[in-house]
């Protein structure tokens, strides 16, 4: 039941914002959000007490296609079902909206209706519901970036839309295409799928394996299909970036450890070396040309893909370090990427600029924003004690136990990092006031309590990694030992 | 042994000193800041204190758990603590030079306006250190390790307008990060070949298994992993380049992470692990030659650097790599019986230096000084102390570890020992060059109002000075008929490596040869440097550009950086714009466009057979319908 409403709560709370004027939108979806963090806490203590079955939802739905309503949370659901409610709040918080903005009443209705979605996403175990879910995320989003996005809106957004479908497609096409081969009367259920892949020859099983890695790596995105993401992020409102960074991408993530790794093991087999390699190309590809981004928002998009690139490679090695690893960054990268990217907008809205050479000499103006920044950037590269740390340890150690210079390749990701992020802390909160500067704004209290709220987080989770990595440790133990049995 | 809390707190008081002014901000008053400070770092020496006293020489050591921090299947890391002879032997020289030195910021710093901000972050610092030295599993060790570079980082950029500065902070922290990835690497290793990242674990395995001669190549590279680490944080060749452009931090900085503590952490993780090290030769020759490299190439450097701190800073760098010697040579208590000494003398030195820089307003350029001895009675009484220290004159606390790392390589690489030797001479010469020059003669540029540093300043330099002077009785050699009291406290320690090592023992008279030529070098050093910079000083001759080309090399520094620059800097942005520029813009995504622009085309012109004539559809169908047919026809046959 809490299953459902997980669902239900942000599309029923999305539906009345809609119709609230834009005082009251505000606060009411605030407090839905903060609502289903709690239902995600309650999901929590209930899985804990009674087991997951608990919290499996699995009814008939479609009879035509055999397809079922079948959600459930286990470990690895509850890591992104609880990120995505932990951020979401954030995200809704964050947006300051001055009398110019658009609408504000279904900016928020737009937000929730994306966490419906996601949350679908990230507890589907139905085939083609996931497939629903998967699409259902990209209209609120897409609306978002047509309507509040900044310049060159339209063709960008139609970029990222028709990209992503296109990966979605070949998706949609596997999933057909093993619904195929389950035994009469078909079914789309995640166990049915599961078993008439892992039957399939290792051609076959190749073939799925690609084309469920093209909708991925879109998503994620990897290199070479990841040209649509910079221009995205910067083109999108924040929020729309925080959406996309902090959550979206990791359905891409996500879709590998649920979908593709137990799903076709013969076809990792083949192609998992190609996975890795384009993934370790990636973080050293994006690490670099964010060392020479002018753009703040572009420098934290290129920044993400390398960040994501490893996270790719560590759960392509198929293994309990690896895939833990995977969860607790995908965790992690959530929370630092929306402090990053808050950050860029405190700065936007004050400066006008996202121009590293416009900027400086701010944590003479704001030494808390400059703090709130350092930590929030610590966690980015990964220090102990903070977030990142552990995560990224753990995921080149899996990489490196899978191949040694693969390892030290990615390895290499933790100097570029510390290069690309002092630098860019240098370049906007460093230095001297220049002539002419304005005078920056002090911040205000809301403002900081988010900062707090995203500092601590990165804090807590460096210091308790083990609250995450114990969340998904039973299940990524089953995951690896189907994956590893090869077939059935 | 006390309690786990009570262990616990010693790292903890720091941290808390730390938590309390960086969130009280500007709102706490300058005293209570300070009271804070010290009074954290005083109690956590007290602390460390008691428990060095109620530590014997034969105790094990204890080991104490809190939680578990990452558990991972086997790969499992409790966050634990480890209290041993090492530990305490370090414990005791952070929170005590520590404090000194907290104290010495109080008069340093005191009209600076990020004064509650330095000692947060002085205090943050100490924290980090203590987990380095603490921590019983590589993990924990390396939040110390990261933690201390990031204190590092901070304190460098301290007066964060100067952009200068800033560079230099960023330019530590990458280069750090560079032996980091070599630690981490090194790290990964040992996980897999020992499936445990306790520090005592793995060498004790190593151990066990070195009785039947196993891994040995293994076990060659995850030392030199762990030594890339310990080349980053200790500033050897070829990751040295930061030290020098670190000194852009307030001199309490230099002196407390710059000289006593953090640079020496590369030495404590070598001797950590002696067994790792011991079993692995090559590794060991490896240590010895980069550790004696670096200290040739840093006195040579000194010589020609005429900024009071940069020669204190190349003077690290080369005392660090004769400890590095020392530990490469397997006779770790004389390392770390030097890296103490050092400890008092070179921060006794920074002081020192920073007394001096305190008076003259600034000014830190030693040609520009002179005749300082009677305007600073007490720094310059300290100062010589500490520089007679460094000389290796008896019977100054220098002498004693100095000697003891030179019989030790007289012992067993003779090679090395003269090159140690020349180096050791070196640093006699380029120190009293400095004392000399700013010292001795007279004024050479004027400053008004010059004054002897406040108490608070004065007293930490009168307690190093005693520290430097007698500190070498704590480790009388055996010639001497002393007690080797360190040698003994920490034997428990390096026993395990002991049997793997072949000792050399020297007759006494070899010994006293040693020790006799070793003043004897330090003597003519001195005579020489007195002769060039008192009887003969020549003025002019320090103010003019290098002549030749040995001047021109030294007075670059062998042009490391310039090296760097042009080998991986300048490459590495080119690359990246090539990639941003060429291949991501107008390569992959352009590709993108295009196929988007060729579906658009083509949409366009197909979009002429939606024509609404209803003949041309049928037509599409009778067509389409056909050719389904032939196509079935055409499979199932």
């Amino acid at each position: 039941m809490i299953t459902v409403s997980l669902v239900l709560w942000p599309v029923i709370a999305a539906l009345i914002a809609l119709g609230l004027n834009t005082k009251t939108a505000r606060p009411f979806s605030i407090f839905a959000a903060v609502a289903e963090l709690g239902l995600v806490a309650f999901a929590s203590y209930q899985s804990k007490n009674g087991g997951s079955s608990l919290l499996e939802v699995n009814v008939p739905w479609m009879s035509y296609l055999h397809t079922n309503f079948h959600l459930g949370i286990d470990g690895i659901s509850m890591v992104l079902v609880l990120l995505t409610a932990l951020l979401v709040p954030f995200i809704l918080w964050t947006i300051h909206h001055d009398e110019n903005f658009d609408k504000p009443s279904s900016y928020y209705s737009l937000i929730l209706f994306m966490q419906a979605a996601l949350m679908g996403v990230f507890m589907a175990k139905d085939g083609f519901l996931f497939y629903i879910f998967w699409e259902l995320a990209l209209i609120p989003i897409y609306f978002i970036c047509l309507r509040w996005g900044s310049f060159d809106k339209g063709r960008i957004t139609l970029k990222f839309f028709i990209y992503t479908l296109t990966g979605s497609l070949f998706m949609l096409l596997a999933f057909i295409y093993i619904y195929q081969h389950t035994p009469a009367p078909h079914s789309f259920d995640i166990q049915a799928l599961y078993d008439s892949a892992r039957s399939m020859d290792a051609k076959e099983q190749g073939f799925i394996f690609l084309a469920l890695f093209m909708a991925f790596a879109i998503k994620m995105p990897i290199f070479p299909l990841h040209t649509w993401q910079p221009e995205t992020y910067n083109m999108a409102p924040t929020q729309g970036t925080m959406l996309l960074s902090g959550i979206m991408l990791k359905m891409g993530t996500y879709g590998v450890i649920r979908w593709l790794l137990p799903m076709v093991p013969l076809g990792l087999e083949q192609y998992g070396t190609l996975a890795i390699i384009l993934s370790v190309i990636s973080i050293i590809y994006a690490s670099c040309i964010a060392l020479v981004q002018t753009d703040l928002q572009r420098l934290f998009a290129y920044s993400s893909i390398a960040h994501v690139g490893l996270i790719s490679a560590g759960m392509f090695t198929h293994t309990k370090m690896g895939i833990q690893g995977a969860l607790l960054q995908m965790f992690s990268h959530g929370i630092v990427v929306v402090g990053l990217f808050y950050i860029a907008d405190i700065l936007y809205r004050r400066t006008r600029t996202q121009d590293l050479a416009h900027m400086g000499g701010i944590r003479l103006q704001s030494s808390f924003l400059a703090s709130a920044f350092m930590i929030i950037m610590l966690g980015s590269i990964a220090l102990p004690l903070t977030s990142g740390f552990v995560g990224e340890f753990l995921l080149i150690n899996s990489v490196f136990r899978w191949n040694a210079i693969a390892g030290v390749v990615a390895g290499l990701s933790i100097i570029l990092g510390a290069t690309y992020m002092l630098r860019c802390y240098q370049r906007t909160m460093l230095g001297d006031l220049r002539e002419g500067q304005f005078l920056f704004e002090p911040l205000q209290p809301r403002e900081k309590f988010i900062l707090i709220a995203l500092g601590l987080l990165v804090l807590l989770f460096g210091l308790f990694p083990s609250w995450i990595l114990n969340l998904s440790d039973h299940t990524v133990d089953s995951l690896v030992n189907i994956i590893n049995l090869k077939s059935n | 042994m006390t309690g786990n809390s009570l262990i616990g707190l010693i790292p903890l008081l720091p941290l808390l000193g730390f938590i309390l002014i960086i969130l009280s901000g500007k709102a706490l008053s300058h005293s209570l800041t300070s009271v804070l400070a010290c009074g954290s770092v005083l109690v956590a020496f007290i602390l460390s204190a008691s428990l060095f006293m109620s530590m014997h020489a034969g105790d094990s050591p204890g080991v104490f758990q809190y939680f578990n921090w990452i558990s991972v299947d086997q790969f499992k890391v409790p966050f634990s603590l480890v209290v041993d002879q090492l530990t305490v032997l370090m414990m005791l020289i952070i929170t005590g030079v520590g404090f000194l030195i907290h104290v010495y910021s109080i008069g340093y710093m005191h009209d600076d306006p990020g004064y509650n901000r330095f000692f947060a972050y002085l205090n943050l610092f100490i924290f980090f250190m203590l987990m380095l030295v603490m921590g019983s599993n590589f993990l924990i060790l390396f939040i110390g390790w990261e933690g201390v570079g990031l204190c590092s980082y901070l304190l460098i950029g301290f007066w964060y307008k100067n952009n200068d500065y800033n560079n230099a902070a960023k330019k530590a922290f990458i280069m750090n990060r560079i032996g980091d990835l070599g630690l981490i690497i090194g790290m990964i290793l040992i996980f897999t070949y020992y499936g445990t990242l306790q520090i005592a674990d793995v060498n004790a395995s190593a151990a066990q298994a070195a009785t039947s001669g196993v891994g040995s190549n293994m076990i060659t590279l995850i030392t030199l992993c762990l030594f890339i680490g310990a080349i980053g944080k200790s500033a050897q060749i070829p990751l040295h380049t930061w030290l020098p452009d670190a000194m852009a931090g307030p001199t309490p900085v230099s002196a407390l992470i710059h000289a006593a503590t953090m640079v020496t952490a590369g030495i404590y993780l070598i001797a950590r692990n002696n067994v790792l090290f011991a079993l692995s030769p090559f590794t060991s020759e490896i240590v010895m030659i980069i550790g004696i490299a670096s200290s040739l190439m840093a006195a040579l450097i000194a010589l020609r650097q005429n900024d009071i701190k940069k020669v204190l800073a190349y003077s690290t760098v080369s005392q660090l790599g004769l400890m590095f010697v020392a530990v490469g040579n397997h006779s770790y208590a004389s390392g770390l019986f030097h890296m103490m000494t050092h400890a008092f003398f070179k921060a006794l030195l920074f002081l020192g230096a920073g007394s001096v820089i305190h008076a003259l307003h600034g000014e830190q350029d030693i040609r520009n000084m002179g005749g300082l001895r009677k305007l600073l009675p007490i720094t310059f009484v300290t100062f010589i102390l500490g520089a007679l220290a460094i000389s290796g004159i008896p019977p100054f606390s220098g002498f004693f570890s100095k000697d003891e790392i030179l019989v030790n390589l007289y012992a067993h690489n003779k090679v090395i020992w003269i090159m140690a030797s020349v180096s050791s001479m070196l640093t006699a010469f380029y120190m009293f060059r400095l004392v000399f020059l700013t010292f001795y003669g007279s004024m050479r540029k004027g400053v008004d109002h010059i004054h002897e540093s406040p108490s608070s300043i004065t007293i930490p330099l009168i307690i190093l000075a005693t520290l430097s002077t007698l500190g070498g009785l704590l480790n009388i050699p055996a010639v001497f008929h002393g007690s080797e009291g360190l040698h003994h406290f920490l034997s428990p320690v390096f026993d395990a490596s002991g049997k793997f090592m072949t000792h050399t023992e020297l007759s006494q008279s070899e010994e006293f040869m040693t020790m006799g030529l070793a003043i004897l070098l330090a003597v003519i050093a001195i005579g020489t440097a007195y002769h060039f910079f008192i009887s003969k000083l020549n003025l002019d001759r320090l103010m003019v550009a290098p002549k030749n080309m040995i001047q021109e090399t030294l007075s670059n520094k062998f042009y490391f950086d310039e090296i760097y620059e042009s080998v991986v800097t300048k490459p590495l942005q080119k690359t990246a714009h090539i990639l941003y520029r060429y291949i991501d813009i107008k390569g992959i995504d352009a590709i993108v466009n295009d196929y988007g622009y060729l579906v658009r085309q083509g949409s366009n012109k197909s979009k002429g057979i939606q024509s609404g004539h209803i003949t041309q559809y049928i037509l599409a169908m009778v067509i389409g319908i056909i050719s389904i047919l032939i196509a079935s026809k055409f499979f199932s046959a």
